[in-house]
């Protein structure tokens, strides 16, 4: 989880964030205004500042935010000179937009506002559908507007071309006030508050936001077009309402809700993806009719709101089909505005004295939480008061209606004549639900109490500043509250979700009042001075970008000296963890002790003679004959040591089968990988020898419980290990792959397995597995590694081994971290037309079930499909997918003329049956050697392949190229990577004109990449001095190569020299006359079908994931192989040696540059067609 | 050594080389050649002694056999200690290998237990890991195991079998992720200079503060007589396994890495070496 911040302004109008990795309150970056209003989103902060402007605050990001600005050239053919520009008077401008009717001269193109800058100067556009025009871009056609075509045609009589220029959004970490010079005659009046959110309503990527507004005059305003590429958004749109707002809140997701000058609250209804605005209003009256609402905010499922009181309200029943929910819970605490931000967790300030507070034990079952704790976080540098009573006329003024007496508070700010630091006290629930009428027992608790309260403020004194001598004296003369005053206390909860657990809490809690005092301690009255102290006074906090999930560990609310030994192991920083001297020392110390007492008397007898041990327990077998089902057997593994010290292991099988007495044995030496293989129902792995790999028919056995498989798979996997000795983390040189489960697994090259002669078979390779749980993987030589997991978060390997279902001692205690990956569960809803009642779930009896899975065999329905397996927990509610391929109508409706056909987003006459896909996000929590890149979700990734000959960076510090295409497509290349810094430093954006779907770099630094249109990309003159672009502004740029004729390519694998692509219907390409010269090459040649996955590695091997290879006992998808007879000379090899298959999704090979045979290598240097 | 998973391995196949001699005044039929072996630091002395037993017995008439038992430089050696501890203690100081008396006669009634059979040291050492467990744990862990978990636990260490040994213990040395470690760290504190036999006291593995205890916070609170004073030179080893680890160590950690099978830390402090 990477830390994300929370926001909050103090009564000065000063911006701060806390990390949620932080203890440190840290001053907002530009601090040149002053805010009334924060509202923050995860990569952005909108905020009113004092001048009634509203501001932008985009956080950096090493991605930049560029749009792309177009404009056609058109011309028209005439006898007289060709093509020019001399169009018919009927025609269209000579330079238009796409439509040909608005007029668009280049230089009329003018930036939206000052924060944009151009990225270079207008160019032609050569790519027309994925195919190079080579013609300067220009496309022809009979006349506008119609269909134009690449070619020059004898009817072609006019053509145009598309010259595209790139903006780029450069205000970053800092307030960039949003224009509103087209808004002035409709906004006469400033703004009063403001709400970001509605990030969740559709599938378009971050930065599609729903921007609200209150006027002071109580109208509503909305943002129109805040996306990703356009976050200032585009003009202000009034939304009518039944009344005056005054204040407005907007849920992550499609709630809304606005409070109104009379006290009621305005609830949204009817925003959903295709109508972000809403529809109408619904008014819901507040807790009780004396006391109005004063504050609303919204989460997901969630609403909270303080009346004018400052009471705090929960509102009940909450969701997006009853956005008004239920009723009102009112909770424990006295609050002046409350906030819900990510997760729906709550933070809030304190009426009184001003503390943020936090909402602990907020979960997805328990939305109201538990109990409310103070955020004690100090600010990163005691900040001088000095310059700030300018600011506190503003402040004063514009937090007019919070500030109790602006007068009464101020002066004393500046004053810091009594410096009290103040007791944070955890608002604990209290003892049993309260009524009006209090328990006397609790007014007569509160008073002693009170008396501990102030002995603590003078402890808490803070004693570093100077003028700190007058705090002691206000703090004795700082009256005691009278226990009469407590029992008027104003606390009334009637939360019947808070915990009742500690009735004996107040009568013997006395000693811990420090840490337990209840809400009603806090002094009360406000002839009280406040503190201008080191603690701040808050006016508004939010945390709408501040993740915390349940069990996170927040460092908010004690005041930590020193960093723990633990602490430091959770730190981010990849490099090596066992640096503590003690740990060194006691490694050391171990070596020189064995060799002190055993070097020189290894000839001495061993006082235990090693003996055969014997592991017996039961399992389950499937018997894969008749009857074909899961037999209980009995399973022993026999464990030998040899003269050696060698281990060998034996794992015997006994079965009854008719009556007799079975046995079969493996010989864990042969075993060349254990697969867990986890459903819904059974903890089973599978055990695959060369022999049994090659019959695609593994022994398959099963566990009652996960503990008894984890066990098992451990000590097998140990016994395989032991026996061939691997031991510790893999070598740079692995060879890793990866399940389409997500399981993990690496394999250590033989220096034959990719000899020229006598070749290891593929399935000897032994595989043993890595904890986590990846989609993708790649590795470069050097021991860099990195992975991406179903949710595209990008992981780098940490250098520990085991993890996950590798316990015990196959796994390292060190560099084994949390990670969790998200994915998405489809199911579709299908439905016929009939003429009667049109589209009905009622279909022909020869359909498909009416909820089924993808391919309509299996029925699928929302109550009974679960998660993948026992380690998926479902994390969000079914929901329409509306990206699915092929587009969909508005509600996510996709119609063909009959099941199964191509579906289409539109209904058209012939359609009779139309279907839909609902998706539920699931998550699985596990742990590994991995570590999150934050914060750039990746689609792909390559390592620059690292060729053993390869005399440059032997330093382990030597920079190691590697490139990424964002899960939006953006190309990235990471800087600072190398031996010793894994993770590297930063990303820097390569821009392109599409987005990009995969990528790949050679070991001569050619880089290749696949749009996500199936075109294909060179891009020239990468260095490894200069590893993105040589120049700025021309820029060395993306090179358009054809793609395979009516082929759209999916993924491109670099070698040395040898590039090859995959495209959509599993065809492998070989690209043909590739020249040191010529990098680019001439043409594709096919080389294989039934292909979903390649990696070309730094010796040119080919290595792909086959689809379906048969085997003498079942086919196998998913299939590891290798290119066999690839020669320098014969680069496309001549056929498949087929390795472990069986559901294997990922490979990657292009870590092995070990080779068997010297001579190998060089005639290769002699005749490669190297192009370094 | 790149992890903390071979620690463990190089504390199990700790080996102490030995000669057995067999005691002058005890009367063979011919003279006893002396007996060597490699010790495992981490078991016990009658546990892993077969072969010596046989060894001397050869020479000896059968009426002059009684019950065996060792001694070094004239101090009976605890069997119910380990191997590890006992040479730490007495021995560490003094060259390789370690030269062991034998004796089968006069046992030493009052510093020695019996031992008459392999089962009193299974039962000594399931008691320790049964202790340690109730610091750790509460005896939680303990308790959940199965009768044949702790079988395979002494059979681990008596035929030496790390792997055997491991696969249960590491279920030992777990503790809940919301905890930084044990309820309380089992240790024994053993000192040559004094007549108590061990210190051992109830003590946590992380303070009130949130800060983990090391090796010097347990030997300030438990035996401040160790530590050295401000100014002067430290006058003690702080010894385990063989090893000085620093007092900076912490003691979560030592605990999972460094205690013995019995699942104990013995630290043995013995006075610096003179020379």
């Amino acid at each position: 989880m990477p830390a994300s911040v929370l926001w909050a302004v103090d009564l000065f109008g000063r911006v701060y964030t806390l990390s949620t990795a932080g203890q440190y309150w840290e001053l907002c970056k530009d601090t040149q205004l002053e805010f009334k209003r924060v509202s923050a989103a995860t990569q952005c902060c909108w905020g009113i500042a004092c001048d009634n402007q509203v501001y932008l605050y985009m956080c950096a990001s090493d991605v930049s935010i560029r749009c792309r600005e177009e404009a056609y050239e058109n011309q028209r053919w005439n006898p007289m000179g060709g093509f020019c520009e001399k169009l018919l008077p009927s025609d269209r401008w000579p330079w238009s937009d796409v439509s040909g009717l608005q007029h668009r001269p280049l230089d009329g193109v003018a930036l939206p506002s000052p924060y944009w800058e151009w990225e270079s100067d207008w160019y032609v556009d050569e790519n027309f559908g994925g195919e190079p025009t080579e013609k300067g871009g220009w496309t022809y056609a009979i006349d506008f507007p119609a269909t134009y075509t690449r070619d020059k045609r004898w009817n072609s009589c006019v053509r145009r071309r598309k010259w595209i220029r790139y903006r780029r959004y450069k205000s970053r970490d800092a307030w960039a006030k949003i224009p509103s010079k087209d808004d002035l005659k409709d906004l006469p009046d400033p703004f009063n508050d403001l709400s970001v959110g509605g990030w969740e309503i559709t599938e378009e990527p971050v930065g599609r936001l729903s921007v609200w507004a209150v006027s002071l005059q109580g109208k509503v305003w909305y943002r129109e077009d805040v996306s990703h590429s356009n976050p200032e958004g585009s003009s202000w749109s009034l939304v009518d309402t039944p009344g005056e707002a005054v204040q407005i809140s907007c849920g992550p997701h499609d709630l809304l809700w606005v409070t109104l000058w009379e006290g009621q609250a305005l609830v949204r209804e009817g925003i959903n993806r295709n109508n972000p605005k809403g529809s109408s209003w619904s008014i819901v009256e507040p807790p009780g009719s004396e006391n109005g609402i004063m504050h609303v905010s919204a989460g997901v499922s969630v609403v909270w709101a303080v009346t004018k009181d400052r009471k705090v309200w929960f509102r009940r029943g909450v969701n997006s089909h009853n956005p008004c929910g239920t009723s009102w819970i009112e909770m424990v605490g006295e609050m002046t505005m409350v906030n819900v931000g990510l997760n729906d967790q709550v933070w809030g300030i304190g009426s009184e004295e001003r503390a943020v507070y936090f909402r602990q034990g907020v979960t997805p079952s328990e939305l109201s939480g538990k109990t409310w704790k103070a955020i004690v976080a100090g600010r990163e540098s005691d900040r001088s008061h000095s310059g700030s009573s300018s600011s506190l006329l503003s402040a004063g003024c514009f937090f007019g209606d919070e500030v109790k007496g602006g007068s009464e508070s101020a002066p004393s700010d500046t004053d810091a004549a009594a410096e009290v630091e103040r007791p944070r006290p955890e608002w604990s629930a209290p003892e049993e639900p309260l009524d009006n009428s209090r328990d006397p027992k609790d007014s007569a608790a509160l008073g002693p109490e009170t008396g501990g309260t102030a002995e603590c403020a003078s402890e808490n004194l803070c004693p570093d500043a100077g003028a700190r001598e007058a705090a002691q004296a206000s703090v004795g003369s700082a009256r005691p509250l009278p226990a009469s005053a407590a029992a008027e206390l104003p606390w009334t909860s009637i939360d019947l979700k808070e915990p009742r657990k500690i009735p004996s809490h107040s009568a013997a809690g006395f000693a811990e009042t420090t840490s337990h005092s209840s809400l009603g301690l806090l002094p009360l009255g406000l002839d009280e001075p406040y503190g201008a102290d080191d603690h701040p006074l808050w006016a508004w906090v939010s945390g709408g970008g501040c993740a915390v999930e349940a069990g996170s560990m927040l460092k908010w609310f004690t005041v930590q000296s020193g960093l723990s030994p633990s602490v430091q192991t959770l730190s981010l920083s990849i490099s090596p963890a066992q640096t503590a001297t003690w740990r060194k020392q006691i490694f050391q110390q171990l070596t020189e002790r064995t060799k002190r007492e055993l070097e020189n008397f290894r000839h001495y007898e061993q006082a235990v003679e090693q003996s055969v041990w014997v592991k017996t327990g039961t399992l389950q077998w499937w018997c894969d004959w008749k009857p074909h089902k899961w037999v209980d057997v009995r399973v022993a593994l026999e464990q030998f040591t040899g003269h050696d010290g060698a281990r060998d292991s034996i794992l015997f099988v006994y079965y009854i089968v008719h009556e007799e007495k079975k046995y079969f044995h493996v010989f864990l030496n042969e075993v060349t990988v254990l697969v867990p293989v986890l459903n819904e129902a059974k903890h089973s792995f599978a055990l695959y020898t060369p022999e049994r790999t090659r019959q695609r028919w593994p022994v398959r056995l099963a566990a009652t419980t996960e503990q008894d498989m984890n066990d098992w798979l451990a000590l097998l996997s140990l016994s395989c290990c032991e026996s061939r000795k691997i031991h510790g983390r893999p070598s740079p040189q692995a060879v890793w792959s990866v399940t389409c489960k997500g399981d993990i697994f690496v394999s250590e090259p033989s220096p034959d397995l990719e000899a020229q002669d006598h070749l290891l078979p593929c399935d000897q390779m032994f595989w043993r597995q890595m904890g986590g749980h990846l989609r993708v993987v790649e590795a470069n030589s050097r021991g860099v590694v990195w992975g991406i997991g179903y949710d595209h978060t990008a992981w780098v390997y940490t250098g520990g081994y085991g993890g996950g279902c590798v316990q015990g001692l196959a796994s390292s205690t060190s560099n084994i971290y949390t990670q969790s990956d998200v994915k998405s569960v489809c199911i579709y809803e299908n439905q016929r037309w009939n003429p009667v009642t049109g589209y009905t779930s009622r279909g022909l009896p020869t359909d498909r079930y009416m909820w089924s899975d993808a391919s309509g065999l299996q029925e699928c329905t929302k109550a009974s499909t679960k998660p993948p397996s026992l380690q998926w927990t479902w994390v969000s509610d079914w929901y329409v997918d509306f990206s699915v391929p092929g587009g969909t109508d508005q509600e996510g409706w996709q119609y063909a003329s009959d099941f199964p056909a191509s579906y289409h987003g539109y209904k058209t006459m012939k359609d009779f049956v139309r279907r839909r896909c609902w998706a539920r996000k699931c998550k699985l929590v596990t742990n590994g050697p991995w570590l999150e890149v934050a914060p750039i979700a990746l689609g792909d990734v390559s390592i620059i392949p690292e060729s053993p000959e390869n005399p440059e960076g032997d330093g382990r510090g030597h920079n190691i190229a590697l490139w990424a295409v964002s899960d939006k497509g953006d190309v990235l290349c990471r800087l600072g990577v190398s031996e010793l810094n894994p993770v590297g430093s930063s990303w820097l954006h390569i821009g392109t004109d599409q987005p990009f779907a995969s990528v790949s770099i050679g070991a001569c630094y050619q880089v290749w990449a696949v749009a996500r249109d199936g075109s294909a990309f060179y891009r020239g003159s990468v260095s490894p001095s200069q590893p993105a672009v040589s120049c700025p502004v021309t820029g060395d740029c993306w090179y358009h190569i054809p793609s395979p004729p009516k082929q759209r390519l999916m993924q491109v694998s670099v070698g040395q020299t040898s590039v090859y692509a995959l495209d959509e219907n599993g065809n492998l390409w070989y690209r043909g006359g590739v020249t040191p010269s010529y990098p680019q090459g001439s043409s594709w040649e096919h080389v294989s079908n039934n292909v979903r996955r390649v990696s070309v590695g730094p010796l040119d091997q080919v290595w792909v994931i086959a689809n379906k290879v048969q085997g003498t006992h079942g086919l196998s998808r998913g299939t590891v192989c290798r290119r066999t007879g690839v020669q320098p000379r014969e680069p496309k090899g001549q056929g498949w040696d087929y390795g472990i298959g069986g559901g294997w999704d990922h490979i990657s090979v292009r870590a092995n540059a070990t080779r068997a045979s010297r001579n190998v290598s060089q005639e290769q240097k002699a005749h490669g067609p190297v192009s370094c | 050594m790149t992890d903390d998973k071979d620690v463990l391995r190089d504390v199990w196949f700790g080996r102490i080389p030995t000669c057995f001699t067999l005691y002058q005044d005890e009367i063979t039929e011919r003279e006893a050649e002396p007996y060597y072996l490699l010790l495992p630091r981490v078991s016990y002395l009658t546990l892993v002694t077969d072969k010596v037993k046989k060894h001397f017995q050869k020479v000896m008439r059968q009426e002059d056999i009684s019950e065996i038992w060792f001694e070094y430089e004239g101090t009976p050696l605890k069997w119910h200690y380990p191997i590890g501890l006992l040479f730490d203690l007495l021995a560490s100081s003094s060259a390789l290998p370690w030269n062991i008396i034998v004796h089968f006669k006069s046992f030493p009634e009052k510093d020695l237990l019996h031992c008459p059979s392999k089962d009193a040291i299974e039962a000594h050492f399931m008691s320790c890991v049964k202790e340690a467990d109730a610091l750790k744990h509460k005896s939680q862990v303990i308790n959940e195991m199965q009768k044949k978990d702790h079988k395979q636990l002494w059979m681990g260490l008596q035929n030496d079998r790390f792997d055997q040994f491991w696969a249960i213990n590491r279920k030992l040395m777990e503790y809940p992720a919301e905890e930084n470690g044990f309820r309380y760290i089992p240790f024994r504190i053993y000192q040559t200079t004094t007549e108590r036999p061990f210190i051992q006291k109830l003590f946590r593995p992380v303070a009130a503060d949130g800060q983990l205890q090391t090796l010097g916070d347990l030997l300030r609170e438990v035996c401040p007589s160790v530590m050295a004073p401000e100014d002067g030179e430290r006058k003690n080893q702080v010894m385990i396994h063989g090893i000085e680890p620093m007092l900076e160590t912490p003691l979560q950690w030592l605990s999972e890495h460094l205690s013995y099978p019995d699942n104990f830390l013995h630290i043995s402090i013995i006075p610096q070496p003179t020379d």
